[in-house]
């Protein structure tokens, strides 16, 4: 049913948005293009923070604005597969290591706000923080679950380790989620904005599986 | 040698000093007659209402001078923070649950006229104009620490006076335990009442020693001005040994109780906020580190500072909870 739904309705428009066979030229512009947007909400940080404009409560500010575009990366890498599934297009795949290195990137200034200039590196105090509180706790889970990643993203690793390699980068979509329910947790009681993202990794996520087991089954036309 | 630099300002920029001066004296005369007027120091509180205002002039978003009040001994040594943090980094989720959002949407509301209803256990249930209010005590200035529980903190030059000569005049009666105050929720003029995020009315409650604690005042202003609205003009409760939380804004109901009042935060979150919210480094929230908190306005270098119990308040207020186990009741 929703195949259908969509057979009928955005199809056409993702087909015309995702052309079939960008020039290579094209592709490695896009490319830098991508690179230097990514860029921006570091930008943004240094723009604001130079101009005295991070708010009343800067460290908040910048915790808060680093995990929010982490996770907002994350979402992206995890789009791009059902793109494929809805299209059948793939040259946007290519982007995939270089914007899950952006979630890595924008994860590691967030945990270096919260270890320095939150809590000064005061071991103590900070690992009180993360036993104490579940979405701490959830938080740190995720981000030492991207550190293996990270570190295999390369071409050498991919080659060492091939058909383990797939299966360790599964990893991916238990950070999603941790990192969503980290969001969630943190949250005092306005909860609009991370259900939001819950909603868009459900459905991203929801793609995956409708196709799965649609795979499973016996060969039927959709695409 | 005379060396002539030319300015950057142009002549005609520069407010003629006759109009400026009347700007200045117009601004005192309204704050005078709105507030000083009406609590008797003046003998013009007509200018108030007498319609000579310009349209744009809005009590409450443009706060005015307090005439008149008297310095305290509290907060002497601490650094106040800056104006402009305490009155844009607001928890008001009547006007949005974003941080700036209080001062945003609060530009348009109107603190004026206003009135407070006194009822419950009291001798007679009555109410009170904020002008009479005003006229209830000498106005003082106290500068107090503001400890949230999301572990940030401020300090406040507040203008208030004590909640007890408000609940003298209330005149409670031999059952009277306990004191509820309602904040003001109007989804017309506050556009976060219309989110199911909390149960409206925002109700706050005190045990009535605690109500009656000098420390504890009602707030009409800050840093010598009338309170602005994202501070929750014109009135507020301010109880500095409390979580901020505890401090109910624009309140338009004072509820005198036999039983103990369930708070809108009790209700949100029973395991995360209690009927007391002392501010105690040694009961952990499930949230937030309550050992140490950010002081605002402190840079993004300053680190945290240690919380202190009862938020350093102790010597005051300690006494009233001999014997509780804080624990339980947090």
């Amino acid at each position: 049913m929703p195949a259908w739904i969509y057979e009928k309705t955005f199809k056409a428009q993702m087909l015309v948005f995702f052309s079939k066979a960008p020039s290579k030229e094209w592709l490695s512009r896009f490319r830098v293009f991508l690179f230097l947007l990514c860029l921006i909400p570091l930008a943004r940080l240094f723009w604001l923070g130079f101009n005295d404009d991070l708010s009343a409560n800067p460290v908040e500010f910048v915790e808060r604005s680093t995990g929010y575009w982490s996770l907002f990366m994350l979402l992206v890498t995890l789009s791009l597969s059902p793109i494929r599934l809805l299209t059948g297009r793939t040259w946007q795949l290519q982007y995939r290591r270089m914007l899950g290195l952006f979630m890595f990137f924008y994860a590691c200034l967030h945990i270096t706000t919260y270890l320095w200039l939150d809590y000064s590196f005061i071991w103590v105090d900070i690992v009180k923080d993360i036993i104490k509180h579940p979405y701490v706790l959830v938080g740190a889970s995720a981000f030492l679950l991207t550190l293996p990643l990270a570190i295999t993203s390369n071409n050498f690793m991919i080659r060492l380790l091939r058909e383990r390699w797939k299966l360790l980068h599964n990893l991916v979509y238990l950070i999603a989620i941790l990192g969503v329910v980290h969001f969630l947790w943190l949250v005092k009681k306005d909860i609009r904005e991370p259900l939001l993202y819950a909603a868009i990794l459900a459905l991203l996520l929801g793609i995956r599986i409708y196709y799965k087991i649609l795979s499973n089954k016996p060969k039927r036309n959709l695409m | 040698m005379i060396i002539q630099t030319k300015s950057d300002i142009l002549s005609s920029e520069i407010t003629p000093k006759a109009v400026f001066d009347d700007r200045r004296t117009f601004l005192q005369q309204a704050g005078i007659g709105l507030i000083a007027g009406a609590t008797g120091l003046l003998t013009s509180p007509s200018f108030a209402t007498s319609g000579n205002l310009p349209a744009s002039y809005k009590p409450g978003n443009s706060p005015i001078k307090l005439p008149r009040f008297s310095k305290s001994k509290y907060g002497a040594g601490e650094k106040l923070t800056p104006y402009d943090d305490i009155t844009t980094y607001n928890n008001y989720y009547e006007f949005g649950t974003g941080k700036d959002e209080p001062a945003i949407h609060s530009k348009l509301f109107k603190p004026v006229p206003w009135t407070v209803s006194i009822e419950g256990e009291v001798k007679k249930s009555k109410t009170i104009s904020i002008e009479d209010i005003l006229k209830l005590a000498p106005l003082e200035e106290r500068i107090y620490r503001m400890r949230c529980v999301e572990g940030w903190s401020m300090v406040i030059p507040w203008v208030g006076f004590p909640l007890a000569q408000l609940i003298k005049w209330a005149e409670p009666n031999a059952n009277a335990k306990y004191v509820e105050f309602i904040s003001l929720a109007d989804s017309q003029r506050m556009p976060g009442v219309n989110l199911p995020i909390l149960d409206w009315p925002y109700t706050e409650g005190l045990r009535m020693d605690e109500a009656m604690n000098p420390l504890t005042i009602i707030a009409v202003g800050l840093y010598g001005e009338s309170l602005p609205n994202q501070n929750g003009a014109p009135m507020r409760l301010v109880v500095p040994w409390k979580y901020g939380f505890k401090g109910a804004k624009a309140i338009v109901k004072i509820r005198f109780t036999e039983k103990m009042p369930i708070t809108t935060w009790m209700k949100a979150g029973p395991s995360e906020y209690g009927f007391y919210a002392n501010v105690n480094p040694q009961v952990e929230h499930p949230r937030w580190t309550q050992s140490s908190e950010k002081r605002i306005g402190a840079g993004l270098f300053a680190g945290r500072i240690k919380t202190q119990m009862f938020n350093g308040y102790t010597e005051q207020v300690g006494q009233m909870y001999a014997g509780m186990d804080l624990r339980k009741n947090f």
